[in-house]
C-alpha cells in the first residue's frame, strides 16, 4: 500500500499531515495562515482559512496536471485567393469551437487563475483520424457543418484545422487560494467536504466538493477533475432548513447536520448528477440531544451528538442512504472523520487527541476501540534536528529576548549539535526522570488557552491565537531537548507537551485494519528511552555483518567438519520417499469428465544426486485398475487453472503441449492445491536442478488467471537453425498477481497489476503459495490486486411490455478473491453505452452501439463487480501513478548501460519516462512527463533508444533523439497505421519494430534503417497474433489465438517465430509453446547469443534430426 | 552474490560432524574390534543413527556380553537426548577431527544418561521437545492444529533425514503474525560445560516492550552476563551455535527461525576460550 496522508488542524489552526509510513505529525509549513478545516481526498486538500476563503494544495506528483485548449481556424474557397479567411455571412466565425457556434480567437484564451501557466505557444495539430495530413493540418469538405476528409477534393469548399495550446497548473503542494466567482459571492464559508471520486472514473479525477456558509446554505463546486483541479464554479444546493456542517463520502454519500439538530440525507446522486436532487430528513439519534456533526463513508454514517456522544448509523449503502437505524458507541468525541475504506477518526473531548478506530473491516463497519495517535509533532522530538532547527529559527524571529526559555533553548541545541557530532547520547540523562512526573499534567488543568471551548476555531480566536501559538512553538523547541525538559515545565503556557487537535480528514489516506501504522506506541514518556535506543540501534551496514557472519562461518564449518571427510558413511542412507492422496481427474476418454483417483509422487535421489521423481494416477477403467504416470523431469509445467466450481491445475510435458491436452487435476480444497502444487514445483525444479532467483534472461509471461511464470532459455533457444523446441521449455511459478509483465537482461523487471498498480521484481521467488523451501524469505512482500467481474444484463424489446429480461446469467466468484464492491453498472463497455449502461442491437448475438435506433431490439447492460485478491511475491509497488504499460531497454551482451531507460503509460493514456532507473535501483526515482496530444496506450523501446508508441485512435508514433543525455526524447513523429487497420501493441528489439493491430494482425516494419528509424511500411506476418515481444536479439515471440493441437485447440498460446536472422528479420515459420490460456510473454531479458553453429558432418550417423518444427497445417496462425 | 536465508536452513541440516567409534578397551571381543567411521548429522541424536555402529561392533562380541549400548568422549558419558552437535561445540569442538568417541556396552551410567530402549523413546523426546517449544511459541496453537499424520512427518523428516519432508510441515511452527514481530517466547536452551545445571531455560521474549528486536546479546546479558566479553576484557567465553559463532547483535527471532534444532529449539553452547 502506498504512503498517504492523514490531515489534522490544531486548535492554533495550524495544518499538519502524518504519514501512513511516518512516526510524527508534520506541520504544513507553506500555510501562509491558520486554517479552520480542511478536507483530504489522494490527491489534494482543500481547506478553509481564517481569512474566509477556500485554499487548495494539489499533490505535487510526476503528472502534471495540463488542459488542453483547442479551437478552430475555418476557411472558405473563394475564386479570387483560393482559400482564404473570407467566409460568407452565414458561415461560422473564422475562429470557432468544433461546433462553429462559439467564436473562439486565439488571444481570447485567458489562465483561470493565478495558479497557472502556459506551457508554450499555440501550434497546428497535424493529426487527423489517426493519419497525419502533412498539409498544415486542414481537413476538407463540401459545407460547414459536414465530414471532414484529409484530401482535398474538386468539390472542397471550406476547410478547417484545429490548434492547440495546453496550460499547466503550477501551483503545486501549495495553498492556492480558489479565485472568488463574480457574481454575488456567498457569504463566508464554515465547513467544507470532498469526496464523490467513486461515482464514476470520468472524468479523471472527478471530485465533489460541498461547502456550507455561515448562513447555513449549502454550495456545491461544479466541474473538479484532474484537469480542472479548482473546479469551475458554486452552485447553490436549497434545502430545507439551516445547515451548520456537512459530509461527503467517497462514494454516492452525502450528509449533513441541521441547526435544529436533525440530519439531512442527500438521495439522486448518481453518475450523471453528482450533486443530488432532493434530501430526505432522519431525526437525532438522541431524541433530547441534537446531532452536532455527521461523518460519511462509503457503507457507513457515523454521528455525534451535542452531548459529544458517538453513533453508528446501521443499515447505509447506495441503495439506502438513510439507513436503518442508530446504535450508540463508546467514547466522547467533538469531531469525527470517515476516510477511505470506512476507516473512522475522531478528536476526544477529553484530551483532545486523534484517535483511530481500530478493526473496522468490511464485515464489521462500526469498528472494535478506539485507539489514541501518540506519535509527537516534528519539533516535539530530538532527533530530528534539521526540524529542530527551522522551528528554532522562527520562534526566534518573532521573540528574541521575549521568551524565557529562548536564551536556554539556544544553548540547548547546541549542545544537542555537539553531542550528536560526536556521536553520543545527550548530556544530562540525570534529568530524565522529572518530565515522566510532569507529563501525567492533563492538558485542562493547566487552563488558559486551552480550554475546550476551542472547538471552532474562527477568526477571533485564530488571531488571539497566534500569541500562544509561536509561544507554543518556543516551547515544542525546549521540549525537543532532554536537557532543558525540566525548564520547560516551569513554564504555565508550557502545557502543550501533547498537541491538541480540532479537525482532522482521513479522506486521502489510504489505510485499512491490516495496515502496519506506527501510530501508536510513542508517548513522551518513551522519549528518553526511544532517544537511547536511537543511539544503539543497528546500522544497515551492522546487519549485513551478523548475517555476512553467520554465511561464512557456515560455509568455514562445511570446510573444516567436511571437506576432508566426504569419503566417510553417511548415518542415515536416503531412500524413495511418496507422497499420496486423492484428487480428481478430467479423464482422458469421451464423454470427459471429473473421477476420482489416487495420485501419489515418489521421490528418489537420482544417480547424479539430483533428486527426480514419477507421479501416478490410478484410475477406474471399466472396473479395471489402471494408472497414468508422468517423470517429474519431463513436466513443463504445473499451472493453476480457472474453474469456477473446483480448485484445479494442469500439468503439461512437452508431448501433452503438443497435444493440448494436459493433465487436469482437481483438488478438494485450495489449500491442498497449493499444498501438492507447491510440492510438485519444488520436485520439478529439483529434478532440474534449478534453485532460487530467476537468472537475468528469463522468460517471463503471465497467464489469464495472472499467475507469473518464469523460463530459464537454454543457450539453444534462439540457435539457428536447430533451435530447441519451445514445448520443452520449463516454467516454474512466481509468487503475485499481474497482467503485464516486463524485463531486461540487466535484470530489472517491472510488473503491472489488474488494477493497474505498477510493481517491481525484488529479486526473490516464490511467495504465493510457495511458502517454506521454494521461497526467498527477506524480499517477499504483500500484494493485492483488484480485477473485475462481469455479468451481462440482456433484455429484449417486446412491443407491450418494452425491454424486458430474458435471462440473466450470474458468475460464481473465483475462490481466493475478496468481493469489495457491490454490482454497479459498468459504462466503459467498448461500443458506448447510453446514460443508463445499455447498449443496442438489432439481435444477440451482434455488436452493440451506445445509442437506440429504430433497428435495435435487443438491449444489453454489463454490470462490473471488483473483488480485491491478497497474495505474496517477490514484488514491491512502485506508487503512486497506475500504469497501463511498460518497456524496459532490452540491452544487448555488450552494451553497458548504467541508468536503463524505462518508459510507461498511465492508466489514462500519459506518456512516461522513468528517471534512475539502474541494476541496484530498479524501481528508478520519479516519472518524466513526455506530451502527447492524445492518450496512448502501448509503448515500446528497442535496444538503440528507439521509442514507437501506439495512440488510442490506433495510429503509431516514433519518437525522435531519445538518447543518455536527452531520456526524453524531443518530438512525436506520426507514423500512418496499416491501411484500415487501427494498431494495438508495439515491441521493438534491437532493430525490429513489430505490432499487433486490433484484428489480431501482425505487422514488421519494413525499411529501418539507422538514418531513417522511422521505416518505410508495414508488411504482413501473420493473423490470430495477440500480443509480441521482440527481443533484444531480435528474436520474436507471439501470444496466439487458435493453436491446434492432436487433441485440442488452444488459445492464448506462446509461439517462437523461426528462421529469424538479420538478413531475414521476420522468420519463416512459428513454433508452438505452452497455452492456451496465456495472456502476456516478454523474451526481452534474453540477450543470450546461440552458440555458433556447428555443422554436422554428413558423414556422422549421429547427426541430429532435423527440424523439430510440427506441420504448419495443424495450426491457425498463419505463416 | 548475497546467499539466501534459506541456504541457512539447508547448511544447518545437512551439518556433518566425522566420527570415529572405538570400542571400548574393557570389553569382551572374540577378536580385535576395528574402529568405525561415520558423517553423522549435526541435529539428529546419537542413538538414532547409530545402528550400523551397532551392527559392527556386535560382529566381534559374543551376545551374552552386550547390554545397552551408550557412548562416551573423553570421559563424559554423551546424553543421547541432546542433538549430536549440541554434544560435539560442547564437549569436543576444540578438538581434531574425527571426533573419537567411545563406545561401550556395559556398565551403563544411570545416574548421568536416560535409557533408550528403542527408537519411539528418541521419537517421544523430539515430539515433546517440539511441543514445548510451540507451547512457548505460539501457546501451542500450531502444534495442536497438526494431525497426527503431520507430527509423523516431522519425524519421519528427522529419521531418514529427509529435508524437505521435514521443512514442509516445519515451516507452519515457523510463523507468526507480522504485527507481533516475532515468536511469543523464544524456545532456547543454553548450554554450559562447568556447571552441575544441565542448562538454562527461562521465559524471553523476540522483542523489548518498546519495540525493538532483541539481540543474541540481550539473551545473554539476561541469562548469563559472564558469556559476554566487556570492553577491554580478554574472551573467556565462546558462544557457539551450530559449530558456528554468531555476532551477539544478530537478532534473536532470526537465530530462532534459523538455526534452530528440528527440535525447534535454539542450542546456545557457552565453552570456554581453549588455552594454549
Amino acid at each position: 500500500m502506498p504512503v498517504s496522508l492523514l490531515w489534522a488542524v490544531d486548535v492554533y489552526g495550524r495544518v499538519y499531515s502524518l504519514s501512513t509510513a511516518g512516526q510524527q505529525w508534520e506541520q504544513c509549513r507553506d500555510a501562509q495562515m491558520e486554517f479552520k478545516r480542511v478536507t483530504a481526498a489522494q490527491q489534494c486538500c482543500w481547506g478553509i482559512a481564517c481569512d474566509n476563503n477556500i485554499y487548495l494544495n494539489v499533490h505535487a506528483s510526476d503528472l502534471p496536471v495540463r488542459y488542453q485548449e483547442e479551437t478552430y481556424e475555418n476557411q472558405r474557397w473563394n475564386p479570387v485567393d483560393g482559400f482564404s479567411e473570407r467566409l460568407l455571412p452565414s458561415d461560422r466565425w473564422q475562429w470557432s469551437d468544433v461546433t462553429g457556434l462559439q467564436h473562439q480567437p486565439l488571444d481570447s484564451f485567458q489562465l483561470p487563475s493565478s495558479s497557472w501557466e502556459w506551457e508554450g505557444d499555440w501550434y497546428v495539430d497535424e493529426n487527423f483520424e489517426g493519419e497525419p495530413t502533412e498539409k498544415g493540418g486542414w481537413s476538407y469538405a463540401i459545407d460547414f457543418p459536414a465530414t471532414y476528409t484529409k484530401d482535398k477534393k474538386w468539390n472542397s469548399c471550406v476547410r478547417r484545422r484545429r490548434w492547440l495550446r495546453y496550460r499547466r497548473y503550477k501551483a503545486m503542494d501549495t495553498w492556492a487560494k480558489i479565485p472568488s466567482q463574480q457574481t454575488t459571492l456567498p457569504d463566508p464559508f464554515s465547513d467544507i467536504s470532498c469526496g464523490g471520486w467513486e461515482i464514476s472514473e470520468e472524468p479523471r479525477g472527478r471530485l465533489s466538493l460541498w461547502a456550507v456558509s455561515l448562513q447555513g446554505k449549502v454550495w456545491f463546486r461544479d466541474g473538479i477533475y484532474h484537469h480542472n483541479p479548482e473546479g469551475s464554479l458554486w452552485e447553490e444546493v436549497f434545502l430545507p432548513g439551516e445547515v451548520i456542517q456537512i459530509s461527503c463520502g467517497p462514494g454516492d454519500l452525502v450528509w449533513a447536520v441541521l441547526w435544529e439538530g436533525q440530519l439531512i440525507v442527500r438521495e439522486g446522486i448518481s453518475r450523471d448528477c453528482p450533486k443530488g436532487s432532493s434530501w430526505a430528513v432522519v431525526e437525532s439519534p438522541s431524541p433530547d440531544v441534537g446531532a452536532i456533526h455527521v461523518a460519511v463513508g462509503i457503507n457507513v454514517v457515523w454521528a455525534v451528538t451535542k452531548d459529544n456522544k458517538v453513533w453508528f448509523r446501521r443499515g447505509v449503502n447506495s441503495h439506502n442512504p438513510c439507513g436503518s437505524g442508530w446504535i450508540g458507541m463508546v467514547g466522547e468525541m467533538i469531531t469525527i472523520n470517515v476516510g477511505l475504506n470506512d476507516q473512522v477518526w475522531a478528536i476526544n473531548c477529553e484530551d483532545r487527541a486523534v484517535y483511530f478506530r481500530q478493526g473496522v473491516t468490511s464485515s464489521e463497519l462500526s469498528g472494535k476501540t478506539w485507539k489514541a495517535i501518540t506519535v509527537p509533532r516534528d519539533g516535539d522530538r530530538s532527533h530530528s534536528s534539521f526540524s529542530f532547527l527551522s522551528t528554532l529559527d522562527s520562534a526566534g524571529c518573532y521573540f528574541c529576548g521575549e521568551v524565557r526559555a529562548q536564551s536556554v533553548v539556544s544553548d540547548a541545541e547546541s549542545d544537542t549539535e555537539k553531542g550528536s557530532a560526536d556521536g553520543e547520547s545527550i548530556p544530562g540523562e540525570g534529568e530524565v526522570k522529572a518530565p515522566c512526573a510532569g507529563s501525567a499534567l492533563s492538558p485542562s488543568q493547566s487552563g488558559g488557552p486551552l480550554d475546550p471551548q476551542w472547538s471552532n476555531v474562527d477568526l477571533e480566536e485564530a488571531q488571539q491565537a497566534q500569541t500562544v501559538a509561536v509561544q507554543d512553538t518556543a516551547d515544542t523547541c525546549s521540549l525537543s531537548s532532554v536537557a532543558t525538559y525540566t525548564l520547560a515545565m516551569e513554564d504555565p503556557y508550557g502545557a502543550d507537551e501533547h498537541p491538541l487537535w480540532a479537525w482532522v480528514s482521513g479522506g486521502g489516506c489510504s489505510v485499512d485494519s491490516h495496515s502496519q501504522l506506527n501510530w501508536f506506541n510513542f508517548s513522551m514518556n518513551t522519549l528518553v528511552s526511544s532517544v537511547q535506543s536511537m543511539s544503539l540501534s543497528v546500522s544497515p551496514a551492522q546487519t549485513a555483518a551478523w548475517r555476512r557472519q553467520i554465511f561464512e562461518q557456515l560455509s568455514e564449518r562445511t570446510k573444516r567438519e567436511m571437506d576432508n571427510f566426504r569419503h566417510y558413511e553417511q548415518a542415515v542412507e536416503q531412500s524413495v520417499w511418496v507422497k499420496k492422496g486423492t484428487m480428481q481427474w478430467w479423464r482422458d476418454w469421451k464423454p470427459h469428465k471429473w473421477i476420482d483417483v489416487h495420485f501419489a509422487l515418489e521421490q528418489f535421489s537420482g544417480p547424479d544426486g539430483n533428486k527426480d521423481g514419477i507421479l501416478f494416477i490410478y484410475y477406474n477403467y471399466y472396473e479395471e485398475k489402471k494408472y497414468l504416470h508422468a517423470f517429474i523431469n519431463e513436466v513443463t509445467i504445473l499451472v493453476p487453472v480457472l474453474n469456477d466450481s473446483k480448485h484445479t491445475f494442469a500439468i503439461y510435458t512437452p508431448e501433452r503441449t503438443k497435444q493440448r491436452w494436459p493433465i487436469r487435476l482437481a483438488a478438494a480444497t485450495e489449500l491442498e492445491m497449493h499444498d501438492w502444487l507447491a510440492l510438485l514445483s519444488v520436485s520439478c525444479c529439483d529434478s532440474r536442478g534449478i534453485h532460487g532467483p530467476p537468472s537475468k534472461q528469463a522468460i517471463w509471461s503471465i497467464t489469464c488467471k495472472g499467475d507469473i511464470f518464469i523460463s530459464e532459455p537454454s543457450p539453444g533457444l534462439e540457435a539457428m537453425p536447430y533451435p530447441t523446441p519451445c514445448d520443452q521449455m520449463f516454467w516454474r511459478q512466481v509468487g503475485g498477481h499481474l497482467r503485464v509483465v516486463e524485463c531486461n537482461s540487466v535484470g530489472i523487471v517491472w510488473g503491472i497489476g489488474y488494477d493497474h498498480t505498477a510493481w517491481v521484481h525484488t529479486g526473490g521467488y516464490g511467495g504465493g503459495f510457495f511458502q517454506g523451501l521454494a521461497s526467498s524469505t527477506d524480499n517477499i512482500y504483500t500484494q493485492t490486486d483488484v480485477k473485475s467481474v462481469y455479468i451481462y444484463e440482456n433484455q429484449r424489446w417486446n412491443p407491450v411490455t418494452g425491454y424486458t429480461n430474458r435471462y440473466c446469467t450470474l458468475l460464481r466468484l473465483e475462490f481466493t478473491k475478496r468481493v469489495v464492491s457491490d454490482w454497479a453498472i459498468d459504462y466503459s463497455v467498448s461500443g458506448g453505452t447510453d446514460r443508463e449502461g445499455w447498449q443496442f442491437a438489432a439481435d444477440f448475438p451482434a455488436s452493440y452501439h451506445g445509442y437506440k435506433t429504430m433497428k435495435d431490439f435487443v438491449r444489453r447492460r454489463r454490470w462490473a463487480r471488483k473483488c480485491k485478491l491478497t497474495t505474496t511475491g517477490p514484488w514491491q509497488e512502485i506508487p503512486p501513478i497506475p500504469l497501463s504499460d511498460v518497456t524496459i531497454l532490452p540491452c544487448t551482451a555488450q552494451s553497458s548501460v548504467d541508468v536503463i531507460p524505462v518508459w510507461a503509460i498511465s492508466n489514462k493514456g500519459d506518456v512516461l519516462c522513468r528517471l534512475g532507473v539502474t541494476a541496484l535501483t530498479p524501481a528508478g526515482s520519479s516519472w518524466l512527463h513526455v506530451g502527447t496530444d492524445q492518450p496512448f496506450k502501448s509503448i515500446s523501446i528497442g535496444a538503440a533508444s528507439q521509442v514507437w508508441a501506439i495512440a488510442r485512435d490506433g495510429s503509431a508514433f516514433y519518437r525522435g533523439s531519445v538518447s543518455a543525455r536527452s531520456p526524453a526524447g524531443d518530438c512525436w513523429y506520426h507514423i500512418p497505421s496499416p491501411a484500415k487497420q487501427k494498431l494495438k501493441q508495439v515491441s521493438v528489439g534491437r532493430t525490429s519494430v513489430y505490432t499487433v493491430d486490433e484484428n489480431g494482425n501482425l505487422w514488421y516494419r519494413q525499411g529501418v534503417t539507422p538514418s531513417y528509424p522511422q521505416g518505410s511500411s508495414w508488411e504482413h506476418i501473420s493473423n490470430n497474433v495477440r500480443k509480441v515481444s521482440v527481443g533484444p536479439l531480435d528474436q520474436v515471440w507471439i501470444i496466439a489465438d487458435k493453436v491446434q493441437g492432436s487433441h485440442s485447440l488452444s488459445c492464448g498460446t506462446v509461439c517462437h517465430r523461426l528462421g529469424v536472422q538479420p538478413v531475414e528479420p521476420k522468420g519463416q515459420s512459428w513454433d508452438y509453446g505452452i497455452g492456451g490460456g496465456w495472456d502476456h510473454i516478454t523474451v526481452r531479458g534474453n540477450s543470450v547469443e546461440p552458440p555458433r553453429l556447428r555443422l554436422p558432418s554428413l558423414t556422422d550417423p549421429s547427426s541430429r534430426s532435423p527440424v523439430p518444427v510440427r506441420n504448419t497445417e495443424v495450426n491457425g496462425v498463419g505463416n | 552474490i548475497m546467499a539466501d536465508d534459506k541456504d541457512v536452513l539447508r547448511d544447518v541440516w545437512f551439518g556433518r560432524i566425522p566420527t570415529c567409534f572405538t570400542l571400548n578397551q574393557d570389553e569382551v571381543t572374540e577378536r580385535e574390534a576395528e574402529p568405525y567411521y561415520l558423517l553423522l548429522p549435526r541435529v539428529s541424536y546419537l542413538t538414532l543413527v547409530t545402528d550400523k555402529v551397532k551392527k559392527h561392533f556386535l560382529k566381534v562380541m559374543r551376545a551374552e556380553d552386550v547390554e545397552e549400548m551408550w557412548f562416551e568422549y573423553e570421559g563424559t558419558p554423551l546424553k543421547w537426548h541432546y542433538p549430536i552437535g549440541v554434544l560435539f561445540d560442547l564437549h569436543a569442538s576444540n578438538n581434531v577431527l574425527p571426533w573419537s568417541i567411545t563406545v561401550h556396552f556395559k556398565n551403563f551410567p544411570d545416574h548421568d544418561l536416560l535409557h533408550c530402549p528403542s527408537n519411539s523413546v528418541i521419537e517421544a523426546h523430539f515430539m515433546s521437545s517440539i511441543k514445548e517449544a510451540d507451547a512457548l511459541k505460539h501457546k501451542s496453537q500450531v502444534v495442536n492444529d497438526m494431525q497426527k499424520k503431520d507430527h509423523k512427518q516431522l519425524w519421519m523428516g528427522l529419521q531418514n533425514d529427509k529435508f524437505d519432508q521435514f521443512w514442509a510441515m516445519n515451516r507452519k511452527l515457523m510463523e507468526y503474525p507480522t504485527e507481533d514481530g516475532g515468536f511469543r517466547y523464544i524456545p532456547f536452551r543454553i548450554y554450559q560445560t562447568m556447571s552441575d545445571r544441565p542448562f538454562i531455560q527461562k521465559l524471553f521474549r523476540p522483542v523489548s516492550p518498546e519495540g525493538s528486536a532483541h539481540s543474541l546479546g540481550d539473551l545473554l546479558k539476561e541469562m548469563y552476563p559472564d558469556a559476554i566479553t566487556n570492553d577491554g576484557e580478554q574472551k573467556r567465553y565462546q558462544v557457539v551455535i551450530h559449530g558456528i559463532e554468531p555476532l551477539l547483535e544478530t537478532p534473536l527471532q532470526w537465530l530462532s527461525e534459523h538455526l534452530s534444532h528440528p527440535d525447534n529449539f535454539l542450542h546456545i553452547c557457552v565453552i570456554p576460550v581453549p588455552t594454549d
